[in-house]
């Protein structure tokens, strides 16, 4: 088929091949030549907009019969307030909806009508006036003819960009070294997290794991306690899993060879991608999968990345026995929890 | 009725008026005759995809509806307080103020749970409905001139429309918001120089801080509904001012807007289609449950869920996380995540700009710059057609990604298989849907031409006296034919021709190539309508096979009327003769 | 097999120092001699039950029973057996425990009916019978836990206090894997957290302490029994809960409330928009039965 029909340099529009035949003849509708077929029309649209008030009314109902709270009404097992209220409402408004629409398309009048179009532009006139009343708007301030009022002018405007800027500064405290340490130090307990349970090795199976948690979040008689935002933003960060496997089976780096107390080894709970909790982990594979993005760890060999969009390897605590043979971190950790953020050093596992 | 009368009834017709008394009352103090003289009788073109950018209207109506009546009872605050209201699997748990006004809302106030659910189906609904609106703009070329401009405002209305979708899923303060909250501070971290900075003053220090909540409900109450007002109004100015598009028919042209007027018709339509818009958001409020808060649980930076999602809106930008490779740069005591970077920051604002950027893109290339208020059918821009196939085959590639597991447990499938499979398909298969989108839009148009030429397909067989088949060909009604022939012709861009190119600059000598070639790619395939030659010729042989089909007609089966394409009231199916 | 057998000689060395092994023991007796049918009845004391020609029969059986259909993978006296790469065909049995096979035949797992990434849960091969004397053989084999009590999981008498707990518990150690509601979640390679909606509570309990397959083992020392029965308790209650909210539309999080809100909001919307927009019919002069135009 051929597509070019115009040559080089050489415009020729060919001619519309079929005119326009107009718009076409109206047709009337059944409503419009019966006067039986109109009449049921208007039946059919007021019972909807009569069912309408009978559903806001059941609605109403529905609000004062149907308990909510601690012992609520159900029905089929969903809660009888919430289905009954949502079902009345949305009929209500249906009903409405779809006789407003039957009005229109049985009932009104439904000849089509033309509007024309204008270009989008103004007239070339108003055009030409606008831009003669901007040119004389301009002369009239001198703004051309004064550049030191018009460059002072944009300097100062620039400047006061700053007083914006500077007075949003306390949004917040600046990071500091907020993000490489955390509050496990020396001697800290690794307890078990909800009910800060101390752990021992033999309270330990193959294949065990803890969610832990640093045991300043469950001070005993007499120590202080932090409060709700400190003990989150602290969570956030100090979070753990204990694992235990056989210590054949862990490869630890030379650095790490004392970290773990007879293959039970602790590490960070906070993804190094974007920072969630992780502790799907898999006790035969010893691989550990996040669920926000599948980053996997392999925890036998030191928390290496093997799948997934994480880069870096999860951050581990090294464990020893405190004098009762309760597990207790070595120190802090050695290097930032969770995600990379500019300013981080040190990538490699070490 | 005559068909000359029908589309030449006045714009305004002056009838008594039983609200005349108040009208006068009120055009006396606002003048408003002036005003609306024109636009009550306004005409709206009916077409189904109109109502497209319609169920997102309504869907904003309704948020702010149901938005008010949460916001008497929600607390945004993360003070923490200890629960001992009505729902007692969670009675007695330390749990901040936003969560707990949230269950209260859920539990305590009636009608408040079918509130909460019919403003999170709202919200899903109003940004679902913005982006198949879109689609019908950019597939039927609504964008062109001179509507750019709203185009623009429109994909701007989509991003704050997901802004404030993520505010608002994060302001219940349970486990899945906190874990998109988290999520988000990791992504704010990976900003090259700042990232910790701006991490720490989101959220007023170390994440979670205090003052999250408080802040995004400031954004997601009063900030972004502003801007979103403000945007849509300007919006549905801009509409008014340029009337509706339409498709093209007979009577139908560039020049006029045929439709019904605003006051009736369209505003019972238009009107009900509210109604129905809410009523289905009610329905679905009523009956199916949406993020039920207390399953989840208060906020806890050491719990997370298995399924742990964002709503479906944030579903590309989640797959891209997920199945991006882990690069990370280390250099010079900084590191650089691109593996955070990359998919979070730098790929949404790059797809935005692309959407923004679309109209000014292909304007460039076609050089079209005439206004445009007849739509295009699909097939009748096939490079266009088949980029947003391309590109909705990505969104839902990478939207795929994004349930990945959800995927592998409701259809038992391996987790990194479909990990690795996305990471190679989201550059193989976009491009060969675009091959097949194309081919198939200029088969499609090939058709069309067929059909004007030689008719469509009967579907009656003749039978010659040498005992061969053919199909009978009919030819088009007047309408129908006139309606596929009522569309521009393309016009490739050659380039400047030699003497023009002398004294160009070199660089704008190699835009103009390129712009020529691009010209080229875009247009160059396509098919275009028959010219009144070939009609002619095509007539002509017309004639010819009927003069030869002639024998055969006295004996022509009956019944080819009721093909579904003739006016067939009062025929029946008898012999005649 | 070399890396199972050091795990389970490991297993074995802390069971034994465990506080927990004599009692464990004694329970185990109990039910090998009397089933599960004995067990169940918990006013019967361990020392009372204890019938040891009983328990010599049960062993005996549950060996034959063992030989036909468990020895072709796990081995004929249940050391397991290796493939020719190395790697498990089926895992050595010895110091599982009573409530390893418990679970597992009971609730169908075992035997497999085809190799593959996990053993899934099916209708159970075995009777009861059957499963406790297959049970008292590997028991047998070597000390590992028991089948728990029924006092260990019988939640009917849950406190609110102990609810909320197991809440608490749960959403800590178990939600990452079974999802928020307990329908399940993915692992990877094909592997899969199981759904917990409408499992019994012993079998809850049993794979609390015996870890089966992938799923970490959460001793009685940490997670100790009561906390367990408070998780069971919890999970038990969600079951109970009416759907406040209407059809809970799988309970998979904002995933499936997209694909609704797309399919019905979006699709049934566009539907109305059609039918909105239509032509009605029309009638040709003054024909009463109309047609479509």
């Amino acid at each position: 088929m051929s597509t070019d029909n115009h040559d080089e340099g050489h415009e020729l529009v060919p001619a519309e091949p079929l005119a326009d035949p107009g718009l076409p003849e109206h047709l009337p509708r059944p409503t419009d030549v019966d006067e039986g077929a109109a009449k049921r029309a208007e039946r059919q649209v007021a019972t909807l907009f009569g069912l309408s008030s009978v559903f806001a009314l059941l609605f109403c109902v529905s609000y004062f019969v149907f308990d909510i709270g601690d012992d609520p009404d159900t029905v089929g097992g969903l809660g009888a307030s919430n289905v009954f209220l949502g079902s009345c409402l949305g009929l209500a408004l249906l009903c409405i909806g779809i006789g407003a629409i039957q009005w229109s398309r049985k009932l009104m009048s439904d000849h089509e009508i033309v509007e024309f179009r204008h270009p989008a532009a103004s007239p070339q006139e108003d055009r030409d006036e606008a831009l003669a009343a901007l040119d004389a708007g301009i002369t009239d301030s001198g703004i051309g003819r004064r550049p030191l009022v018009r460059n002072s002018l944009l300097g100062a405007m620039a400047v006061l960009g700053l007083p914006a800027i500077v007075a949003l500064r306390d949004l917040g405290p600046l990071p500091g070294k907020k993000l490489e340490h955390t509050v496990w130090k020396k001697g800290m307990k690794v307890v078990q997290d909800v009910d800060g349970t101390p752990i021992k090795p033999d309270m330990m199976e193959i294949g065990q794991l803890v969610n832990a948690e640093p045991a300043v979040f469950f001070p005993q008689d007499g120590e202080p306690e932090l409060s709700g935002h400190k003990i989150l933003a602290e969570k956030a960060k100090a979070a753990v899993i204990l694992v235990r496997m056989h210590p054949d089976d862990i490869k630890p780096t030379e650095l790490r060879k004392n970290w773990g107390v007879d293959g039970i080894l602790c590490f960070s709970k906070i993804c190094t991608h974007v920072g969630c909790p992780i502790s799907l982990w898999e006790q035969q594979t010893h691989h550990l999968l996040c669920p926000c993005h599948q980053s996997t760890f392999d925890l036998a060999d030191n928390g290496r990345v093997i799948f997934g969009p994480a880069a870096r390897h999860l951050p581990q605590l090294p464990l020893e026995l405190d004098a009762d043979g309760y597990l207790v971190a070595q120190s802090d950790f050695t290097e930032p929890v969770g995600p990379s953020y500019w300013e981080r050093d040190r990538t490699d596992l070490k | 009725m005559s068909a000359v009368s029908n589309g030449t009834t006045p714009a305004a017709t002056p009838k008594p008026n039983p609200a005349g008394a108040v009208a006068n009352w009120a055009d006396e103090r606002l003048g408003i005759a002036t005003a609306t003289k024109k636009q009550l009788r306004k005409v709206f073109p009916d077409h189904w995809s109109f109502m497209l950018g319609e169920i997102a209207l309504w869907s904003f109506v309704i948020l702010l509806l149901t938005g008010v009546f949460l916001s008497l009872w929600f607390k945004p605050s993360m003070g923490e307080v200890v629960y001992n209201g009505s729902y007692d699997q969670l009675r007695g748990i330390h749990m901040s103020e936003a969560y707990e006004s949230t269950l209260h809302i859920s539990f305590d106030v009636r009608a408040g749970l079918l509130m909460r659910q019919m403003h999170h189906w709202a919200a899903m609904l109003f940004i679902a409905a913005m982006l198949v609106h879109m689609m019908r703009v950019f597939l039927t070329g609504a964008f062109r001139k001179p509507r750019e401009l709203n185009w623009i405002i429109g994909g701007v209305l989509l991003l704050l429309g997901i802004l404030e979708g993520f505010a608002g899923y994060s302001l219940p303060d349970d486990l899945l918001s906190g874990t998109g909250l988290r999520i988000a501070d990791g992504l704010v971290k990976a900003t090259p120089v700042l990232g910790s900075y701006m991490s720490f003053f989101m959220f007023g220090g170390e994440f979670p801080g205090d003052v999250i909540i408080p802040r995004l409900y400031t954004a997601h109450i009063l900030l972004i509904p502003g801007l979103l007002l403000a945007l849509i109004a300007a919006h549905m100015l801009l509409l008014v001012y340029h009337k509706h598009t339409q498709w093209p028919g007979p009577g139908r042209t560039e020049q006029n807007v045929v439709g019904y007027p605003m006051m009736p018709v369209y505003a019972a339509k238009a009107g009900g289609f509210f109604f129905i818009v809410f009523g289905v958001v009610a329905l679905m409020g009523g009956l199916m449950t949406i993020n039920p808060v207390w399953r989840y649980g208060p906020y806890n930076p050491a719990e997370v869920t298995a399924g742990s999602q964002p709503d479906w809106y944030m579903g590309i930008a989640e797959g891209l996380l997920r199945i991006m490779p882990g690069w990370e740069t280390h250099i010079f005591g900084v590191t650089l995540s691109w593996n955070v970077f990359l998919p979070g920051q730098i790929a949404p604002i790059a797809l935005l700009m692309l959407v923004l950027a679309y109209p000014f893109i292909e304007q460039w290339i076609t050089g079209d710059k005439r206004e445009h208020h007849l739509l295009q059918r699909p097939r009748n821009a096939p490079t266009r057609t088949a980029f947003l196939a391309a590109m909705i085959t990505l969104y839902g590639l990478l939207w795929a990604a994004g349930g990945n597991d959800i995927l592998a447990t409701v259809f038992h499938l391996d987790l990194n298989t479909i990990t690795y499979f996305m990471r190679g398909a989201i550059f193989v298969i976009p491009p060969l849907v675009f091959i097949l989108a194309k081919r198939w839009c200029i088969s499609l148009q090939r058709h069309d031409n067929e059909m004007l030429l030689h008719g469509y397909e009967s579907g009656i067989i003749m039978r010659d006296a040498q005992g061969g088949y053919t199909e009978k060909h009919l030819p088009l009604s007047e309408d129908r034919a006139y309606t596929l022939t009522a569309r521009a012709r393309d016009e490739v861009y050659a380039g400047m021709s030699g003497e023009d190119a002398n004294g160009v600059s070199a660089p704008k000598a190699r835009m103009d190539q390129l712009r020529a070639k691009a010209s080229k790619a875009w247009f160059a395939t396509n098919v275009q309508k028959p010219t009144a030659e070939e009609f002619e010729e095509a007539h002509h042989h017309a004639e010819l096979e009927h003069a030869h089909d002639a024998p055969l007609e006295g004996h022509a089966a009956d019944g080819h009327q009721f093909d579904g394409r003739h006016d067939v009231a009062g025929d029946d199916l008898t012999h005649k003769h | 097999m070399r890396l199972l057998t050091r795990k389970i000689s490991a297993r074995l060395s802390a069971r034994r120092r465990s506080r927990l092994a004599a009692p464990a023991v004694l329970i185990l007796g109990l039910l090998a001699a009397g089933g599960v049918a004995l067990a169940m009845n918990s006013a019967v004391s361990p020392a009372t039950a204890h019938d040891s020609t009983q328990d010599a029969e049960a062993i005996k059986a549950g060996r034959a029973l063992f030989a036909v259909s468990c020895s072709s993978c796990h081995g004929m006296n249940a050391e397991g057996i290796i493939t020719k790469r190395g790697t498990n065909y089926g895992p050595s049995l010895i110091g599982v425990g009573a409530a390893a096979v418990d679970f597992q035949l009971e609730t169908g797992r075992m035997p497999m009916a085809q190799p593959g990434a996990q053993a899934v849960k099916k209708r159970p091969v075995f009777t009861e019978d059957e499963v406790a004397a297959i049970a008292a053989y590997v028991a047998s084999l070597g000390p590992g836990p028991a089948i728990p009590d029924k006092e260990a999981y019988d939640v009917s008498e849950a406190t609110t206090e102990e609810i909320v707990k197991g809440g608490e518990f749960f959403r800590t150690n178990c939600t990452a894997c079974h999802n928020f509601a307990g329908t399940g979640g993915a692992l990877p390679k094909g592997k899969f957290a199981p759904s917990l909606i409408g499992v019994t509570g012993k079998h809850m309990y049993e794979a609390m302490v015996t870890g089966p397959q992938q799923m970490p083992v959460f001793s009685d020392a940490v997670l100790s029994p009561e906390d367990k029965r408070a998780i069971i308790a919890y999970l038990k209650n969600q079951e109970k809960t009416p759907n406040y909210g209407g059809f809970d539309l799988g309970s998979f999080g904002p995933v499936s409330e997209g694909m609704f809100a797309w399919l019905l909001g979006i699709g049934g919307l566009t539907v109305a928009g059609i039918w909105i927009t239509s032509q009605t019919a029309r009638s040709k002069k003054t024909i009463k039965k109309g047609a479509d135009a």
